[in-house]
C-alpha cells in the first residue's frame, strides 16, 4: 500500500472532525429553526423548500460557489464545514418537523387541556414522541455527510477525500481505496450505532 | 342553587360561518349537564370553551363566578378534568405515569402523588399491581378510558369535561363504563359537562340535557322533560329510541 497506516489514521480523524463539526452546526441551527417551524405553518413551506433546493445543488458546485465569498468561503476546512452543514440541514430539519407534527392530535390536545405549557408540551410530549423520527434524520445526515465530506478535499478541506483525489490523479487504486474504504466503514458503523439508538428510544 | 359554570349568550363565528349562536345555560355544582347533538352541532366547541381551548367570538363563560378569560389558562385547565374519545393518553407514559401528570405539574410531593395514583387506579377498577406499569398500547379500549378518567380526577378538580369519552367502545363495555362513570362522579362529587350524540347515554348520565342544533340551543331540561320535548330536532333524537315518535 502506498499510504502509511499512521497517515490513514490521522486523515480518518480529520474526516471524523469535519463530519462532527458540520453535523453539530446543522443541529444547532436546524433544531431550533425546525421547532419554530412546527408552530408557524406559513413559514414552513418556503423554508423547507429553500433547504430542499440547497440539497439538490451538486456538492462540488456548492463548494465552487462558496469559494469566492468572503468570510464563509475560501480554501480550507471552514468552507468545507459550512457546505457539509448546509447538506445536513435538510434531513435534520425535515425529520424534526415531520416527527413533531406527527404526534397524535388527541395527545397534544390532552396535554394542552391538562394545563401543560407550550414548553412542557415540547419537552415532555412532542420531542419524546418524535425522537425515533428525529434520530432517523440525524442518522441520514451523518451517513450522507461522511460520504459528501470526501469531496471537501477538492477545496483543501482535508479528510479521506485527500487520498481519493490523490489516487485518481496518480491512477493508483490502492491510494483511492485508502480513502474510500475507511469512509465506507465509517458510514456503516455510524448507521448501525444510530439505528440501535433509534430502536432504543422508540416508545 | 348557585351557577358554578355559566355560559352567557355565547356565540362563535369562524370563517364567516356561525358555529354557535347565542347559547346560554348554567351548570350547578355536582350536576352533570349533557350536551347532546349531531356531528357539527357545535357541542365540542362549546365544551372546549369552558377550559379556554377555544375563545368565544362574543358572550361570557364564567367558572366559579369569574370570567374564564380572566383566568390564567394554565391554572384554569389544571382545575378542570378533561377526557376525550380515545383517552388522549400519553403513549410513552405508563398508566400510573399518565394519572400522575397533573399532580406532578402541580408539584405535589412524590409520596402524595403515589398515594393518589394508587387510590384512583383502584377507584376505576384497575388493580395497581397489574395495570400501573402498563403502557397505553397494552390496554384495551375500556381500560384506556378508565385510565383517562382516573387521570382527569387526579388533581381533584371540581369540574370534568368529557368529549364523547365512550364513543369508540363496544356497546357492552360502553354501558359498563357509563355506569362506572356515574358512580365515580357521585362518589367524588364532581360536576361534569358531557358531550355525546347518543340519547340513551344522555338520559342515563345527565341530570339535565341540552340539545344543540346547528349551533343553537334547541331544548334544555331534565331527562323527564326531554322525553316530553316536541321540537323537531328533539323528536329526531327520540325516534332513535322509539321509532313510533311522530315526526
Amino acid at each position: 500500500m502506498s499510504v502509511a497506516w499512521s497517515e490513514v489514521m490521522r486523515v480518518s480523524g480529520e474526516h471524523v472532525l469535519l463530519v462532527a463539526a458540520a453535523v453539530m452546526i446543522a443541529v444547532a441551527v436546524g433544531a431550533p429553526l425546525a421547532i419554530a417551524l412546527t408552530r408557524r405553518p406559513a413559514w414552513r413551506r418556503w423554508t423547507l423548500a429553500t433547504v430542499n433546493v440547497v440539497q439538490t445543488i451538486p456538492s462540488l458546485a456548492l463548494f465552487g460557489v462558496l469559494l469566492p465569498i468572503p468570510l464563509v468561503g475560501g480554501i480550507g476546512k471552514r468552507t468545507a464545514i459550512i457546505v457539509l452543514a448546509l447538506y445536513a440541514l435538510l434531513p435534520i430539519m425535515r425529520n424534526i418537523v415531520v416527527g413533531i407534527l406527527g404526534v397524535d392530535a388527541g395527545v397534544r390536545d390532552s396535554a394542552l387541556a391538562m394545563g401543560m405549557t407550550r414548553r412542557q408540551i415540547l419537552l415532555h410530549v412532542e420531542i419524546p414522541l418524535a425522537l425515533p423520527m428525529i434520530l432517523t434524520g440525524l442518522r441520514i445526515a451523518i451517513v450522507t455527510t461522511i460520504g459528501t465530506a470526501t469531496i471537501a478535499a477538492a477545496i483543501g478541506g482535508g479528510g479521506l477525500g485527500t487520498f481519493i483525489f490523490r489516487g485518481i490523479a496518480t491512477a493508483d487504486i490502492s491510494t483511492v481505496l485508502a480513502g474510500a474504504f475507511p469512509a465506507a466503514l465509517m458510514a456503516i458503523a455510524a448507521d448501525e450505532v444510530l439505528e440501535w439508538l433509534e430502536r432504543r428510544f422508540t416508545p | 342553587m348557585s351557577a358554578f359554570l355559566q355560559f352567557d349568550h355565547v356565540s362563535y363565528r369562524v370563517g364567516g360561518r356561525d358555529i354557535l349562536s347565542d347559547v346560554s345555560f348554567e351548570l350547578a355544582e355536582h350536576e352533570t349537564l349533557v350536551l347532546l347533538g349531531r356531528s357539527g352541532s357545535g357541542k365540542t366547541t362549546l365544551l372546549r370553551m369552558a377550559n379556554r381551548l377555544v375563545a368565544p367570538t362574543s358572550g361570557t363563560i364564567r367558572f366559579d363566578g369569574r370570567d374564564v378569560a380572566d383566568f390564567d389558562p394554565i391554572r384554569l385547565r389544571r382545575r378542570i378534568g378533561y377526557v376525550i374519545q380515545d383517552g388522549g393518553l400519553f403513549p410513552h407514559r405508563t398508566a400510573a405515569q399518565n394519572v400522575a401528570i397533573v399532580p406532578e405539574l402541580e408539584r405535589w410531593p412524590a409520596q402524595k402523588v403515589r398515594d393518589r395514583v394508587a387510590e384512583l387506579l383502584a377507584a376505576v377498577g384497575l388493580g395497581e399491581a397489574t395495570f400501573a406499569s402498563r403502557y397505553p398500547r397494552q390496554l384495551s379500549g375500556g381500560e384506556k378510558q378508565r385510565v383517562g378518567i382516573a387521570r382527569a380526577l387526579a388533581a381533584d378538580p371540581p369540574l370534568m369535561l368529557l368529549d364523547e369519552p365512550f364513543a369508540s367502545l363496544d356497546p357492552v363495555t360502553r354501558y359498563d363504563m357509563q355506569l362506572h362513570f356515574r358512580d365515580l362522579r357521585d362518589r367524588f362529587g364532581k360536576a361534569a359537562l358531557f358531550v355525546t350524540h347518543d340519547l340513551r347515554e344522555a338520559l342515563l348520565l345527565g341530570s339535565r340535557i341540552a340539545l344543540l342544533h346547528d349551533g343553537a340551543l334547541d331544548t334544555i331540561g331534565t331527562p323527564g322533560e326531554f322525553l316530553a320535548a316536541r321540537t323537531s330536532e328533539a323528536r329526531r333524537f327520540l325516534r332513535t329510541l322509539d321509532p313510533e315518535v311522530p315526526a
